[in-house]
């Protein structure tokens, strides 16, 4: 029995969610109603081992109180249910200590992949998937993803609970999809977990303590599907393109929230423990031939990371990787990174020639990216006035706060060095 | 006393006047609305407060008799347009009042305060106790 330190404890719980949920689901059946009964556990736990201390077996523990939570569901015995919580309460360890540990409560690192295939089922939006993961096998609470998203905890108890529902009427079983269709889940969970980096990553540095730990989340849980016997060499993909991205964090935002770009971060600012690990990573699975777009897109990531500069930046490595995942996907954005490298390699005539042809696609023809693309190349051939337009026109076409006021900012600058010299412009 | 604190912004040449601003008065001007914000949610009258995408993108939208949507705009040009909203928790309508005013006082092109139109509006909550 040990003392846990409040941090400990938590991280214990979230490591133990999943291999428990897991195998209440097994023993159950029942997913939706297994789920349930394992965050009550977990809520027991939270509240009663800080005094009570960490019983010996805590997985046994946690299993053996949602094991009975369930029982005591199905039975709808009120009374009993109260009658034993207290017992519980009283003496945490008296299930745990007594009652025999089952065979199908050992961890199975698979277990995490099969919880994932369920919580990123195709059927769910995806909102309501990256809800449901991040609390079943992320081992979150509701208040926690609520905060992290910005939005009310009972909004989000709602998408957890659609989200079960879905799962329940579509009958997804707990186990292996099979040969033919695990491919197409697994993409489904990189999905899921990529959106919940972004969403972690693209929020303020100062402000959003809560949704920056979502970037950590989403890493922890791609480790631990890296960790899991599925041999996709996508997954140590997304993990590496999530560490070297996730490396620059600490440099892209000013101390008042405004965007710094590439080309003006401090380097030494970057997280060298976490670049040197994505580029081991990526340098292994790129050497095993079995190609991605993640992965692509983390030796994209690791190229910028080793650069000491921006000007030693290896572009035509980087024009030649967009040119890979060009071919991969039919993705406008993949042609408009095309077309930036290409202006760094051959120049922004090149560039805006290559952008003028993306301009008719029409997924993008309205995107500010595309606009901001072409002012900075504007900018870079001198011909400001122009290059100011565009910033406006990507600033009024941005729906984020710290983007619009960055473009602002360019557009305003650019304008202003209208009639001094070149070596003027900032 | 809940209010809802909405700031009209005169509409210029285009959508953001502001980009025509110096990058000096932009970011005194960001930096003003920041404070202001640290400032209310240091005094716990903090709710809410959205920033919204320009007008242009904007579109009024109304259910035929089918109920499907049928869209009116971009809007026909309007002096001010709507760009963000407040929600504050306060102790008294002066005190909303107050804090309206001072928003309005956000410096614009030379430091000079923009006088920006804030809707001041009560939001409706549930009876007084003992009623």
């Amino acid at each position: 029995m040990t003392d846990p330190a409040p941090n400990r404890l938590g991280h214990l719980l979230r490591e133990l969610a999943p291999q428990v949920l897991a195998a209440v689901t097994r023993k159950h059946g029942d997913f939706a109603d297994a789920e349930d009964a394992v965050q009550d556990a977990l809520f027991a736990a939270a509240t009663q081992w800080p005094d009570a201390g960490v019983p010996e077996n805590p997985r046994g523990w946690l299993y053996h109180v949602a094991a009975r939570r369930l029982t005591d569901q199905t039975r709808s015995d009120i009374a009993r249910r109260d009658r034993e919580s207290v017992v519980l309460r009283e003496n945490p360890h008296c299930t745990a200590a007594t009652a025999p540990i089952a065979d199908d409560i050992t961890p199975d690192g698979d277990d995490t992949l099969l919880l994932l295939f369920m919580c990123c089922h195709p059927s769910l939006t995806s909102s309501n998937a990256i809800a449901l993961t991040l609390r079943a096998v992320g081992g979150l609470t509701t208040r926690e993803i609520a905060s992290a998203y910005l939005v009310p905890e009972a909004t989000m108890a709602q998408r957890i609970s659609r989200a079960k529902q879905i799962i329940k009427s579509s009958a997804v079983p707990f186990a292996d999809p099979g040969e033919s269709e695990r491919a197409a889940r697994l993409q489904s969970v990189l999905h899921v977990l990529y959106l919940v980096f972004n969403e972690g990553y693209a929020s303020s540095e100062n402000t959003d303590f809560v949704r920056r730990d979502l970037s950590n989340e989403a890493i922890r849980l791609t480790r631990a599907l890296f960790a899991t016997r599925s041999t996709s060499a996508e997954i140590g993909g997304l993990l590496a393109l999530m560490l070297l991205t996730d490396a620059r964090r600490a440099a892209r935002m000013g101390s008042d929230g405004e965007l710094i770009p590439l080309d003006a971060q401090d380097r030494t600012r970057w997280n060298q423990p976490q670049i040197i690990e994505g580029v081991a990573l990526i340098s292994a699975l790129l050497s095993q031939g079995k190609v991605g777009p993640y992965q692509l897109q983390a030796a994209i990531a690791a190229i910028h990371d080793e650069a000491r500069d921006f000007a030693s930046t290896d572009w035509p490595q980087i024009l030649a990787f967009y040119h890979l995942l060009e071919r991969m996907s039919d993705n406008p954005m993949v042609a408009l990174n095309r077309a930036i490298a290409a202006s760094m390699v051959h120049g922004p005539d090149a560039g805006l020639t290559q952008l003028d042809a993306l301009a008719a696609d029409a997924r993008i023809a309205t995107h500010y990216r595309l606009d901001a693309a072409r002012a900075h190349m504007y900018e870079r051939v001198g011909d400001v006035t122009k290059a100011a337009a565009l910033f406006r026109t990507a600033a009024e076409r941005t729906a984020s706060t710290a983007e619009r006021n960055y473009l602002l900012t360019k557009a305003s600058r650019v304008r202003l060095s209208v009639g001094r010299s070149s070596s003027e412009v900032e | 006393m809940k209010f809802m604190m909405m700031m009209h912004a005169p509409r210029g040449s285009g959508e953001y006047q502001i980009s025509n601003w110096k990058p000096e008065e932009f970011q005194a001007h960001i930096a003003f609305m920041m404070n202001y914000n640290k400032a209310i949610q240091a005094s716990g009258e903090f709710v809410a407060a959205e920033g919204l995408t320009p007008p242009g993108a904007a579109r009024l939208i109304r259910g035929d008799d089918k109920g499907q949507a049928i869209t009116d705009g971009p809007f026909a040009e309007s002096k001010e347009f709507l760009v963000g909203y407040w929600i504050i928790d306060v102790e008294s309508e002066q005190r909303a009042w107050d804090l309206a005013a001072k928003a309005s006082m956000a410096p614009g092109p030379g430091g000079v305060p923009l006088h920006l139109a804030i809707e001041v509006r009560q939001i409706m909550g549930a009876p007084p106790a003992g009623g």
